[in-house]
């Protein structure tokens, strides 16, 4: 990194717009709809809405996945907005930006075991040396909370926690400066999400990398999250400080999100 | 309690046929479970995976796996549902209860149309007319809160979306006119306005009608939202049960404390979540002590020991050998 880095934020995004083509139907359907936000270096921002709201077409965009029909991103500075061409630019962009899905069995490759598949990643993205991989290796493990033995183990013989302990290593394991969580704690029981939010509370504190939490669940975000942007049918509807949106939303659409969530005393059909 | 309870079971234990079908070999999955369900009245299961909860619905209406062995008793209005013939049990299904799922896509036949999905079990159950099924179904569907029924009646699943299947699915159980629900995560696969609007609905509807219920959630303030008691599960027991209205207050299970500390607020950021250690475990996993003790932040030589009884406690009733030291503690901190 350079001294500049510090500086500069680790994901923008302008007017970002995507345009789905769909048969039958003219100009397509438009998934996100100039989109514009940026997470400050080591900063966390969450995206909330709900089913089609583009949320998830926004992190693919951003990870390559997808291409944007218009508009511009930018991650650590440097501009993604067209595809990779070479192999050694894809590489760089993996280094600065990664990814880690809901379903970790259905990201992990089952037949690798999980030391297997963090190692892998050290030694594509980085240049240590076989016995600095192990030291490594070793720490990113302990990082996640995974004992010797879960690490040795395969996906199918860990819980889903346990899995997604090893997805967050491998994404870890790039140094990355920016970390997708494409709804990364969702699928989890109430108990082990609490870990895994507490996991990603610490290293975040430790590393200072900056997340980019995709959820549905405005409370995860609140625990997670310095910044939210509301997203309703790919349109932007707010955005600002958590306690600002959440504590006194502007718009009407996040005040029926914020009401709609159980709480203590809450009733439904009020 | 005075009356008939509608449904209740006692010492409910089942033991699946183990993966390898290696006979003999066999996994206890629910362990003794006692719970009564007056008529009209809604109880609440809570827990995470392995807890049991969609295994005790299962057993309610007798769908367990292959090879699964159910001991204990399970009576539906005085009605013990082990013993009724293939009639009786059909009966009891078609018209006794009525099931909710968390997907209704998987349960409603995707080739036929929702008007057919609808009236097929009034026309050939019961002898209702097409044309009076039909009137039937419009109504329901317009109490359920879908615009334009009529057309809808000649849509397919695809046409709707996952919300307004769930209501359809809700309109199929209310046109059955059964005596009691079993939701089990009705909402958990909806978006959260659709998930307040769905549940709405169902719990307007089985007040109107005085129907019983039994909702499944992994989320407890969801449940104690639409149920009046709550029985909070743990590796195929009930670690806790209690009035939904006293819940916050007096929750007295390490459990039940650890799942209300699990939890993210809404309104405020914790500096940390108290997050219980290690993972749910099923009822096979558990020793024969308490089946929380390896995650319990209270335990004693005696909880891996001694298998703690459900009893009463500060008007609920807590499965713990240390509950009131426990609640002393929380008193003083």
């Amino acid at each position: 990194m350079t001294a500049t880095a510090d500086t500069v934020d680790a994901v923008s995004v302008t007017d970002l717009t995507k345009v789905f083509r769909v048969p039958g139907a003219k100009g397509g359907h438009t998934a996100v709809d100039r989109v514009s936000f940026t997470v400050g270096a080591g900063g966390s921002l969450g995206i909330v809405g709900e089913s089609g709201s583009g949320k998830t077409t926004i992190a693919r965009m951003l990870v390559g996945l997808e291409r944007a029909s218009s508009g511009s991103m930018a991650v650590a500075g440097r501009d993604r907005t067209q595809p990779a061409r070479r192999s050694a630019e894809r590489n760089r962009r993996a280094r600065e930006l990664q990814i880690v899905f809901q379903d970790p069995y259905t990201s992990l490759d089952p037949s690798q075991s999980a030391r297997a598949a963090v190692e892998e990643v050290l030694r594509h993205h980085t240049r240590l040396t076989p016995s600095e991989r192990e030291v490594r290796l070793t720490e990113l493990v302990d990082q996640v909370g995974l004992t010797d033995r879960q690490a040795g183990a395969r996906p199918r013989d860990l819980s889903g926690g346990q899995r997604q302990r090893v997805a967050i290593a491998r994404a870890l394991a790039a140094e990355p400066g920016v970390l997708i969580l494409d709804e990364a704690v969702s699928a989890l029981d109430v108990s082990i999400q609490a870990q895994i939010l507490n996991l990603l509370t610490d290293i975040r504190a430790e590393t200072g990398i900056a997340y980019l939490l995709i959820s549905h669940d405005l409370a995860v975000v609140r625990q997670l999250c310095d910044t939210v942007l509301v997203l309703r049918r790919g349109r932007l509807v707010e955005q600002g400080a958590c306690d600002q949106v959440l504590d006194a939303p502007a718009e009407e659409y996040t005040r029926a999100l914020r009401a709609a969530v159980p709480v203590p005393g809450w009733r439904p059909g009020q | 309690m005075t009356a008939t309870p509608l449904l209740e079971l006692s010492g409910v234990t089942v033991h699946l046929a183990d993966r390898a079908g290696a006979t003999g070999a066999r996994k206890p999955v629910l362990d003794g479970i006692d719970l009564a369900l007056a008529p009209g009245e809604a109880l609440g299961l809570v827990g995470e995976s392995g807890s049991g909860k969609s295994m005790t619905v299962r057993a309610v209406t007798r769908l367990l796996p292959g090879g699964a062995e159910l001991d204990g008793s399970i009576r539906f209005d005085g009605q013990d549902v082990g013993a009724m013939d293939a009639g009786a049990l059909r009966a009891y299904r078609d018209n006794g209860v009525g099931m909710i799922f968390q997907d209704p896509r998987a349960h409603i036949n995707p080739t036929r149309r929702i008007g057919a999905f609808l009236i097929e079990a009034l026309v050939r159950n019961r002898g209702v007319g097409r044309r009076e099924a039909e009137a039937r179904a419009v109504t329901v569907l317009t109490e359920v809160g879908i615009d334009d029924p009529a057309r809808r009646l000649r849509q397919y699943p695809h046409e709707l979306s996952g919300g307004m299947l769930q209501r359809v699915m809700i309109a199929s159980v209310l046109l059955a006119e059964p005596r009691l629900i079993l939701a089990d995560e009705p909402t958990t696969a909806l978006d959260v306005t659709i998930q307040a609007e769905v549940v709405g609905i169902l719990d307007r509807l089985r007040r109107e009608r005085g129907l019983g219920m039994v909702f499944i959630t992994h989320d407890l303030d969801l449940a104690l939202a639409v149920c009046g008691r709550v029985a909070v599960m743990y590796a195929g027991r009930i670690v806790e049960l209690r009035e939904a209205e006293e819940l916050h207050q007096r929750a007295s299970h390490p459990y039940t404390l650890g799942l209300l500390g699990s939890r993210p607020s809404i309104d405020e950021r914790a500096e940390r979540l108290k997050a219980i250690p290690g993972r749910p475990v099923s009822a096979f996993e558990s020793g024969p002590g308490c089946a929380f003790a390896d995650r319990c932040a209270h335990v004693q030589p005696v909880c891996r020991e001694v298998r703690p009884e459900l009893e009463p406690f500060q008007g609920g009733l807590v499965r713990c050998h240390r509950v009131a030291e426990i609640a002393l503690q929380e008193v003083q901190a």
